[in-house]
């Protein structure tokens, strides 16, 4: 009788996430998955069903894979999608390159430091995303401050035209995904056993062959989840490619808005997120051997 | 040695001047007299006042304000109950399928997730006739099932770092699961579920891609009209709108990391 109660209590306890998820989460996503496969149509809902009953009572199936050889077919999708991992993966090594120091040395500041410092990070984070990159347009338009002030100093004769191209795109997205790269790292190496180094001292290792020898390599762990972190929404990015972005800045996320809703070709639009999925679930699978697993499945 | 620590403090500072120079430039111009943005023409406050005037703005907020609420609070409940299936539960069947699902919306883009949930949404209402249109329970709805996710990160570490003897002490003296959960774990994860209440609370009032494809005509969010705004160009309004956002929302938060270090320090 227990053990039925405890049963019943679980249950209990499970059925509204899990519920959630699945009604919210997976059959939508399986959704996508159908429409994908599906023709378009003119009326509402704008595709046809992959299953009809015909009148004469025989079934007529309307599925294929025509969105997807649209999109291998058409170069403007490739580029895009190609694009995309481009400017993602850029982004990811600037945000790397500027976060790791960054990380480093809130993580070997005085302990009293170390969570002002850390908060100093995050707030970015807490304060409004969309607001944040409007900042940069501000910055980075052609009578914007940064040009005002290069003209002023004498630096370049007529404004650099930074807006509306791939690099504004870039510093915008480094700009904004910044703390999601440095919090893992300080997670990391805050974790770091220092006699490591001091042993490593020790043997006569000078400082920068010990940082490549011992903290580089036992870092890997935070440098992949913070390069997960900044890659993936990088490649997906909307806002980002649309306000600091040209019209010929081509990147996915702008490419399915475009499709779902200015074409209102929801086919295609579901067809380029099952790709945009794919694309990404191969550096997933590439850099989950380093994320250990927490094991708390034996509990 | 002190010259590695000085070029360590300047990298430092230069991310601390990349991330704040430009918030900190839009909040000075929001109060320049002139219209053209970028030229100073003197100090004014007149478009935080033309800003109070503006009721599409007024209304967007508010709507924000309500749907953000009452998301945090149901992604509390239901991350939370996340959590402790994930933590405590041990092996059930399903569990592989449901781990899955509480991870895939932490990395999948918003612009998918807001695909979905739209597609969701009108098979839904072609259906079964629910939800009748675009509206604030649609926008609840889609902010729940992504932010929940978040708030079970946060107070799953939280429940796998608590000490579970506590809970066995009260289990062996006869209090029951219900009672154990409320009289013990509650009280100890409880700053855990005050950051992902904050967490789900930012994530939904700051949201524009799902927003997007969830919302309609009827009901439209800040973030959407500031969007819609932003796409036309840079304007002083938007700079004064963008600060107060940024100071409400900075205070916020600093308090609420204040009482959440606060009563960390105090355990």
């Amino acid at each position: 009788m227990k053990r039925l109660m405890e049963r019943w209590g679980r249950f209990l306890v499970g059925l509204p996430p899990y519920a959630w998820l699945t009604v919210f989460f997976l059959i939508p996503f399986l959704t996508v998955m159908k429409i994908s496969l599906s023709e378009a149509r003119m009326g509402v809902p704008p595709y046809l069903p992959l299953v009809e009953w015909a009148e004469d009572g025989t079934i007529a199936l309307h599925a294929g894979l025509a969105n997807f050889t649209t999109l291998l077919g058409d170069p403007l999708y490739v580029l895009a999608y190609l694009n995309s991992l481009r400017i993602a993966a850029i982004a990811t090594t600037c945000c790397l390159l500027l976060g790791y120091p960054a990380a480093y040395a809130i993580a070997r500041a005085p302990s009293a430091w170390r969570q002002p410092l850390l908060m100093m990070v995050a707030l970015p984070f807490w304060t409004s995303f969309l607001i944040r990159v409007y900042a940069w347009i501000g910055i980075l338009k052609p009578e914007g401050l940064l040009n005002g002030v290069l003209l002023w100093l004498g630096v370049i004769d007529e404004p650099l035209q930074i807006m509306e191209t791939d690099l504004a795109v870039l510093i915008g997205m480094v700009y904004s995904y910044l703390p999601f790269m440095v919090l893992p790292l300080f997670a990391n190496l805050e974790k770091m056993d220092l006699s490591l180094l001091e042993a490593a001292a020790d043997l006569g290792c000078r400082p920068f062959r010990a940082f490549l020898a011992v903290t580089l390599p036992l870092s890997l762990p935070g440098i992949v989840a913070g390069s997960m972190l900044v890659f993936i929404p990088a490649v997906g990015e909307f806002v980002i490619p649309d306000l600091l972005g040209g019209p010929d800045t081509l990147m996915i996320g702008k490419v399915l808005w475009a499709e779902f809703f200015d074409n209102r070709d929801w086919p295609v639009a579901s067809a380029v997120a099952v790709a945009m999925l794919l694309v990404l679930v191969v550096p997933v699978m590439v850099f989950q051997p380093f994320q250990k697993d927490r094991g708390e499945g034996a509990a | 040695m002190r010259g590695r620590a000085l070029a360590l403090y300047g990298a430092l500072g230069l991310v601390f001047t990349f991330l704040y120079l430009p918030i900190t430039l839009m909040m000075i111009f929001s109060f320049n007299a002139s219209r053209l943005v970028t030229v100073w023409g003197g100090f004014s406050t007149k478009w935080y006042f033309e800003l109070v005037r503006d009721e599409k703005v007024l209304d967007a907020a508010w709507l924000s304000l309500q749907v953000a609420v009452m998301n945090a609070s149901i992604a509390t409940v239901l991350g939370t109950l996340a959590a402790v299936v994930l933590v405590r539960f041990g092996r059930f069947s399903g569990r592989t399928l449901f781990t899955g699902m509480v991870a895939a919306p932490l990395v999948m883009p918003e612009i998918i997730t807001g695909l979905a949930m739209l597609l969701l949404f009108v098979g839904m209402e072609h259906t079964l006739g629910w939800p009748a249109g675009r509206s604030m329970t649609t926008i609840v709805i889609a902010h729940v099932t992504f932010s929940m996710s978040f708030v079970t990160v946060v107070v799953r570490s939280r429940l796998g770092d608590m000490d579970i003897s506590l809970e066995e002490a009260a289990m062996d003296l006869g209090a029951r699961p219900g009672k154990v959960f409320f009289a013990i774990t509650l009280p100890i994860i409880a700053p855990a579920l005050l950051a992902g209440w904050l967490l789900a609370f930012t994530l939904s009032i700051d949201d524009v891609v799902i927003s997007a494809f969830v919302s309609g005509p009827g009901a439209t969010p800040l973030p959407i009209v500031i969007f819609s705004k932003v796409r036309l160009g840079v304007s002083p309004e938007i700079n004064a709108l963008a600060t107060v956002v940024v100071v409400v929302v900075g205070l916020a938060m600093a308090l609420a990391g204040r009482v959440i270090l606060a009563r960390e320090k105090r355990r």
